[in-house]
């Protein structure tokens, strides 16, 4: 899985607060919460950030509530994946439940600026900065967790696995 | 083999003898939760899985308690969404406005969360119920989705913390100020992933609504649980409330740790986190003079009776400071009787003090209490994240009840020694 876009840099401790005001948790929909993803951190990136886009910060990112409404906004918002040096641990959960990849790795959350065009290899866990020509390396994601991914959630994955097993009982 | 309280817990859920920190293990989940924000997400991922029934329904509730009574139509629909469906899965804790409280002041209050249990609550402040020796943690609405679903849950075992607190704590300080001093010590990362156990003899002698405010904010540390060691002060508080049969656990002797710290609190006095993080911890006798606009006492944190109690010994016969707007929150219906029984309601209305029905509302800058742009705002909560209370450019300060109450009555932030 592969995915390509400009980079958006934040600091650290970036909490669910900052990724979706808690004024906005009246819905569910993606595209509404995306309206306001990250908008008191930086007002006009819901309309900046384009299709592919990715978000690099530093530590302990998406620290604070439990809100799945901050994976939803960001993935709703368009951008294909996050690079941190570290994630607060409900936040990592929660992203991989809803099918938004992210990446710990510390060197490239250092190293990468707003602006640079990034390229991220989930498989080999490899991120390539094509405006800084460097390479960095992270965790790569396991076949398990990128098949999750791939399905859009857990939700998702779970249920295509009972429709795969239902089909091959029906064969 | 010598384990940790939270490693023994897990292991009796997982049908387990022992197991070490790292390990994946499915353990099964007593009791489940959500709210007014995170049940409505549970509720369409557990509809889109094909599930037609939760696994007991005596075992999960559902408690709207974030924007109600409900702030605008969007909630209420929210609400309504819930509503039907606690009435379609026969849910027995469905708890309405008018019969509810703060979800984490409820349950313990209650007896539907006890010690010894796997408790999961699409809430990261689930961690409360650790003051009562229970592994409670907060996940995200799509985990509870799965736990409706199975009672089951996947966790990977969390590698232990030990916190030791020795000496006798002074007047005024209590576990707020205990548990917002840890946070400025070891960061809102400090204890990412791992599980806090909080111990001493601080710890033993202190009452129920201290041990909940302290491990409410373990999650503003970044860690899963906030445990505390069960003994006879959380007897006393379980055994008349209980709704189900519980256990004590305990940290074997030799149990291991990844690090401990062990600090003499006699010296403390009350702290305040400054904005905009819980990290940012300083004494208020420390602190400038910073005129405020609001003050909010409530929340999971300290909205309960024994916090009221707090902010009525030093409103008592004052009077809030002209320009400042004093709002007192009692976590559940429970409460707000006590409060009532007990004279604390007249104290704050002579006090000009507003007081309202239970609700999280501006904790999380949800409504009941919006701060404007340049606002300041003094909270007995748990978050002062930039924007929380409302507009970006207000600010929240941290404290507890004790020095909230002096605030208000000072107009900027105020030791209780100096009302």
């Amino acid at each position: 899985m592969n995915i390509k876009g400009k980079a958006w840099k934040f600091g650290d401790d970036i909490d669910t607060d900052a990724i979706i005001p808690a004024r906005y948790l009246i819905s569910t929909d993606p595209q509404f919460l995306a309206a306001h993803c990250m908008e008191d951190a930086d007002a006009e990136f819901p309309e900046k950030v384009k299709a592919g886009d990715i978000i690099v910060a530093g530590k302990n990112f998406g620290c604070g509530s439990s809100r799945e409404h901050a994976p939803v906004a960001i993935k709703g918002a368009g951008v294909g994946c996050v690079i941190a040096h570290s994630f607060a641990r409900i936040f990592y959960r929660n992203a991989f439940n809803m099918g938004l990849p992210i990446l710990e790795a510390p060197e490239a959350a250092a190293a990468i600026a707003t602006g640079d065009e990034v390229e991220v290899d989930l498989d080999q866990g490899l991120i390539v900065n094509r405006t800084r020509q460097q390479r960095y390396t992270a965790q790569p994601v396991p076949p398990f967790m990128q098949e999750l991914l791939q399905a859009g959630g857990l939700m998702n994955y779970v249920q295509k696995q009972t429709a795969d097993a239902k089909e091959r009982t029906e064969c | 083999m010598s384990m940790t309280i939270s490693e023994k817990i897990l292991a009796a859920h997982a049908g387990r003898s022992e197991l070490r920190p790292g390990e994946l293990l499915e353990v099964a989940v007593d009791f489940a939760l959500g709210n007014d924000i995170t049940a409505p997400f549970a509720i369409e991922a557990f509809r889109r899985a094909g599930a037609k029934k939760v696994f007991d329904p005596e075992r999960v509730a559902l408690i709207p308690d974030h924007f109600t009574p409900n702030k605008d139509i969007a909630s209420a629909m929210q609400v309504k969404g819930i509503r039907e469906f606690a009435a379609e899965q026969h849910l027995t804790h469905f708890y309405e406005v008018g019969r509810m409280g703060i979800e984490h002041a409820l349950l313990p209050e209650q007896g539907l969360v006890l010690p010894g249990d796997v408790v999961i609550g699409a809430d990261s402040h689930t961690c409360t119920y650790g003051a009562l020796g229970a592994f409670a943690t907060g996940v995200g609405s799509t985990d509870l989705a799965a736990v409706m679903m199975t009672g089951k849950i996947w966790f990977k075992v969390p590698s232990s913390m030990k916190f030791v607190f020795r000496g006798k704590l002074r007047p005024w300080v209590g576990g707020k100020d205990l548990i917002l001093y840890t946070i400025g010590q070891i960061g809102v990362d400090g204890a990412r992933y791992g599980a806090m156990e909080l111990t001493g003899e601080v710890i033993a002698t202190l009452p129920m609504a201290d041990r909940f405010s302290m491990s409410n904010m373990a999650i503003e540390a970044g860690a899963k649980v906030g445990i505390i060691p069960p003994d006879a002060i959380t007897e006393q508080y379980v055994k008349e409330r209980a709704k189900r049969s519980y256990r004590f656990y305990e940290s074997d002797a030799d149990a291991r740790y990844e690090r401990t710290y062990e600090w003499d609190v006699s010296a403390f006095e009350p702290m305040v986190a400054l904005p905009h993080s819980p990290e940012n911890v300083r004494l208020v006798t420390e602190l400038p003079r910073i005129p405020i606009h609001q003050v909010v006492i409530g929340s999971c944190t300290n909205g309960r009776f024994e916090d009221l109690q707090q902010a009525a010994k030093i409103l008592k016969g004052k009077r809030v400071a002209p320009g400042v707007r004093c709002l007192i929150i009692p976590a559940t219906q429970e409460v707000y009787r006590q409060a009532l029984r007990a004279g604390l309601m007249e104290i704050f209305i002579d006090a000009e003090a507003a007081v309202s029905t239970p609700t999280c509302g501006p904790c999380l800058g949800g409504h009941m209490g919006i701060l404007a742009a340049g606002e300041r705002a003094v909270a007995t909560t748990n978050r002062n994240f930039l924007g929380r209370m409302g507009h970006a450019e207000s600010e929240v300060y941290l404290s507890n009840p004790a020095v909230a109450a002096a605030s208000a009555i000072a107009g900027y932030i105020a030791h209780p020694d100096a009302i």
